[in-house]
């Protein structure tokens, strides 16, 4: 029997009776982290990172029970052995350890092994069987290193304004915009941000995070302070009349998914940064050798083509089919994810 | 080569006409005059020799990149364009940055020609290792020959008539024709003075819009001319200096396709350039297009060619007329020359396309339901003192076409697409129903919004079958309307019929496939209207 099942209601081990990451609601589900489509709503009881804990109550409600955990600190359920690890993807976002026995299993939830310097700094954990997302699964995406990318920011933001136009950097709420944030605020203070990537900063802030500070758009902002100013908007946001009040603006998409020019040219960005927060091929390659693992299963991105090359050379592996993808994975998509729909609800009513 | 690729990068990300033509008369501002000439070139349509075929740059990128072909081609479905594919997946640079210009790189790369497979290796793997993601995207696009980055040759010209001191009118018809990139120079192609005659320059097209309103709107009935909106290839037909030459609207000389026209060489009169449709024709009458399709991709045309598909020329312009520019005449007067020439030539080969009398617009209205019957698709409405002008202008010049025909179809292969529709599936095999089979009669790219397109997307992701290569069978669930121009017989397709134009109409949310039109429906359309 495997430590982990892939069930109807997601990621199940049976010997501790718990979910990870669960697309149903169950009675115990551990969190790798808080976005929208890996941590869900309705289960009795959540377990996860210190700095996942607030961000659930966010995004799922104050009255959920949730315990949490320091990094590398293990507890036990059921005599099986669980404890999380940095996975370097988003603030608090953990790699679940799953041991009992001789058998040790982790569940990867989305990662990216270069250091951001906030979601805390990936950590290759030493497994039998790995869970590795795939995202980004083909050779065409690598990245260039965080501070490159940021350097282009930084520069397209000084050319905008040039240009007496207004930047616009859509990026996710949750993640992204943090990172944004951090490249910005080596040149400017003067940082305006949608409702949904405020309520997201004041959750972290209250959680006792340091975060440079951003001021709110509101309906009653004048349309003379956007002046000289830069805007942080979710993908929601991006092309709704809520950004008019910018303009003349200039849009710049912040994703993995930038990397490839037939997207940018489809979401009509004036500028594209391929910055993404998972990991790009080399990555994940690394990190699948990293863990050492005699098997690995692929979910969520490109699992077919990242499975049969690890196949190809020398790793047992397998696709397995989740209801993750949501977030950044999906993003191409105009509508149905639900992040979009929370994002769009806690906009500025 | 650097600032070139700059130059693509901003057209290809710049969502407004402004930017793309700011960035272009940066370009042209500051750029080396020997690249200037190569920019021009390229974006009108001419292109280095390829010296080197497609496939054996992915053997050589295979080969640094240590990657299976499998996954290449993953990557390549994905990524949608193989010369980004290809800059994506080489390893990073390794040596100093080329500084080497877009003139340089082409003529190493025609100098290339002559030499051995090993030495184009050699040369193409140390370029690209001396090349960023963003040159080297360019210099593949060099390779392979295709520059599509959405310019015009309108914007070309509006950039390069504010760099130099020239009137746009000019400066599009220096650049048209038959000029050379590797021996003309930036003052030769735009100098004041014209130094070499081109004895086959073409004049630019005048371009008609589509009129979308009421007819009515345009005004009244006197003013304008009436003729046939043709279904041929639109050409320039060019007596000069004792010969012939024939050009397309797309700017490709052709006159040794068409060697019919060969026989007027001797009986027009000298400096005429005529504007009219190249058609297959037989007795005056227009055959359809399809035909003139068994002859136009041929290198070589042979006796049996000219034989099943025998063209004409149908003229319904004169811009010039004993060597004197006739573009400000008005269309009347053009007109009376236009009938002249054509009447003293007296060849089957050279007609003039007729015009259509009328009495008021609702009879041209029921004269255009008749356009099929004549082989044509529509009306074309000319203003009878229009001048002949440059490029599409709205106004003088209206295209009125016939709606087009229409099949309710059911999708059973989706394929993932092109430039900005890269890593989607855009690209649809459709079928009509033959009893209990489904049989595949089209494709269609084009006609849904990006928001349809999303949606069939997902829809494909989650029906389809296959997990690798680039055409995924899907459940033969979803229906489309798909709307064509015109249907003929065909050997070569399962259906035995070809469709001129498809594109999707629309999405028939409200049908079921088993709601779709039939083979025998098909078959029908093509005795109606597929007839020669």
């Amino acid at each position: 029997m495997q430590l982990i099942e892939f069930t109807e209601s997601g990621l199940y081990c049976r010997q501790g009776d718990f979910y990870i990451d669960p697309w149903q609601p169950v009675d115990k589900a551990i969190i790798t982290h808080a976005h929208s489509d890996h941590a869900r709503f309705g289960s009795r009881h959540y377990l996860c990172h210190h700095f996942t804990a607030p961000l659930l109550k966010l995004r799922l409600g104050d009255d959920i029970s949730v315990q949490s955990l320091e990094w590398n600190e293990e507890i036990t359920i059921n005599h099986v052995k669980v404890s999380l690890h940095p996975a370097g993807h988003i603030i608090g976002s953990s790699q679940i350890r799953v041991s009992f026995g001789d058998d040790t299993w982790v569940v990867s939830g989305d990662y990216k092994v270069e250091d951001d310097g906030i979601s805390g700094a990936f950590e290759p954990v030493r497994c039998n069987t790995f869970i590795s997302e795939s995202t980004f699964g083909l050779p065409i995406y690598k990245w260039k290193k965080q501070e490159v990318i940021y350097e282009s920011i930084r520069q397209w933001i000084t050319e905008s304004h040039q240009s007496g136009k207004t930047p616009v950097i859509i990026a996710y709420s949750l993640g992204k915009a943090q990172r944004v944030l951090q490249c910005i605020s080596t040149i400017t203070d003067n940082i305006f941000a949608h409702g949904a990537i405020w309520n997201t900063q004041q959750a972290l802030l209250a959680a006792g995070r340091d975060l440079p500070a951003i001021k709110r758009v509101t309906p009653e902002t004048p349309k003379q302070a956007f002046k000289n100013s830069v805007i942080i908007a979710p993908p929601s946001a991006d092309g709704t009349p809520w950004m008019k009040k910018f303009s003349p603006y200039s849009v710049g998409v912040c994703s993995g998914w930038m990397q490839v020019r037939g997207n940018v040219r489809r979401r009509n960005a004036d500028a594209g940064f391929a910055l993404s927060d998972h990991a790009d091929w080399d990555g994940l390659l690394s990190a699948v050798k990293a863990t050492g693992a005699e098997k690995v299963f692929v979910t969520h991105g490109f699992q077919s083509a990242f499975s049969r090359y690890l196949n190809e050379n020398g790793i047992l592996s397998a696709e397995v089919k989740t209801a993750y993808g949501g977030e950044e994975e999906e993003q191409e998509k105009p509508s149905t994810t639900t992040e979009q729909e929370n994002e769009i609800n806690t906009a500025e009513a | 080569m650097k600032a070139f690729s700059e130059l693509i990068v901003k057209l290809g990300s710049s969502t407004k006409t402004n930017e793309k033509l700011e960035a272009l008369s940066h370009y042209f501002a500051t750029a080396e005059d020997a690249d200037k000439v190569w920019v021009i070139a390229l974006f009108s349509g001419r292109r280095p020799k390829r010296v080197i075929s497609s496939s054996f740059l992915q053997l050589w990128c295979l080969e640094i990149s240590g990657l299976p072909a499998w996954l290449f081609e993953e990557c390549y479905h994905t990524a949608g364009d193989l010369a980004e594919t290809i800059a994506l997946v080489l390893p990073e640079r390794t040596t100093a940055l080329s500084n080497a210009g877009l003139a340089v790189i082409i003529a190493q790369l025609s100098a290339l020609e002559t030499q051995d497979e090993n030495a184009k290796k050699d040369f193409i793997i140390s370029t690209w290792l001396q090349m960023d993601k963003d040159e080297r995207f360019v210099f593949n696009k060099l390779l392979t020959g295709n520059f599509r980055i959405g310019v015009s040759q309108k914007m070309i010209v509006n950039a390069l008539a504010k760099t130099v001191n020239l009137e746009p009118n000019i400066i599009a018809h220096r650049i048209s024709g038959n000029w050379d990139p590797f021996t003309t120079s930036f003052n030769d192609l735009l100098s004041d003075q014209l130094s070499a005659i081109d004895y086959s320059k073409p004049y630019p097209f005048y371009l008609a819009y589509a009129l979308d309103g009421d007819i009515s709107d345009i005004g009244k009935e006197e003013d304008w001319q009436a003729e046939w909106k043709w279904d041929g290839i639109r050409g320039q037909l060019i007596k000069r200096n004792e010969e012939i030459f024939v050009w397309s609207r797309g700017e490709e000389l052709m006159t040794e396709k068409f060697p019919e026209y060969d026989a007027l060489r001797s009986l027009l009169p000298e400096g005429l350039v005529l504007d009219g449709e190249i058609i297959p024709s037989v007795d005056k009458k227009p055959l359809p297009f399809a035909l003139l399709q068994t002859r136009i991709g041929r290198k070589n045309v042979t006796k049996k060619n000219l034989q099943e598909a025998p063209i004409a020329f149908f003229a319904y312009d004169v811009l010039e007329y004993n060597g004197i520019d006739y573009r400000d005449q008005p269309l009347d007067q053009r007109r009376i020359v236009l009938e002249d020439v054509v009447a003293s030539v007296d060849h089957p080969v050279l007609l003039t396309s007729p015009v259509i009398h009328f009495s008021s617009w609702q009879h041209l209205s029921h004269i255009r339901d008749g356009s099929r019957d004549m082989g044509a698709e529509g009306i074309m409405l000319k203003r009878r003192s229009s001048t002949y002008q440059v490029g599409r202008k709205v106004g003088d010049w209206w295209k009125w076409k016939i709606d087009p025909l229409v099949i309710d179809a059911v999708m059973v292969y989706a394929q993932k697409g092109h430039g900005r529709r890269s890593n989607l599936y855009t690209d649809y095999t459709f079928a009509v129903k033959d009893g209990d089979r489904l049989v595949t009669f089209t494709k269609a790219y084009s006609g849904l919004t990006d928001k349809e397109f999303a949606q069939v997307d997902a829809f494909v992701k989650r029906n389809s079958l296959e997990k690798f290569g680039p055409v995924r069978t899907v459940k033969p669930e979803l229906v489309f309307e798909i709307a064509f121009e015109g249907i003929a017989a065909s050997s070569r397709h399962k259906s035995g019929v070809a469709l001129r134009f498809p594109r999707i109409n629309r999405w028939r949310q409200d049908k079921k496939p088993d709601e779709i039109n039939t083979l025998s429906d098909l078959k029908k359309m093509l005795d109606t209207y597929g007839k020669t």
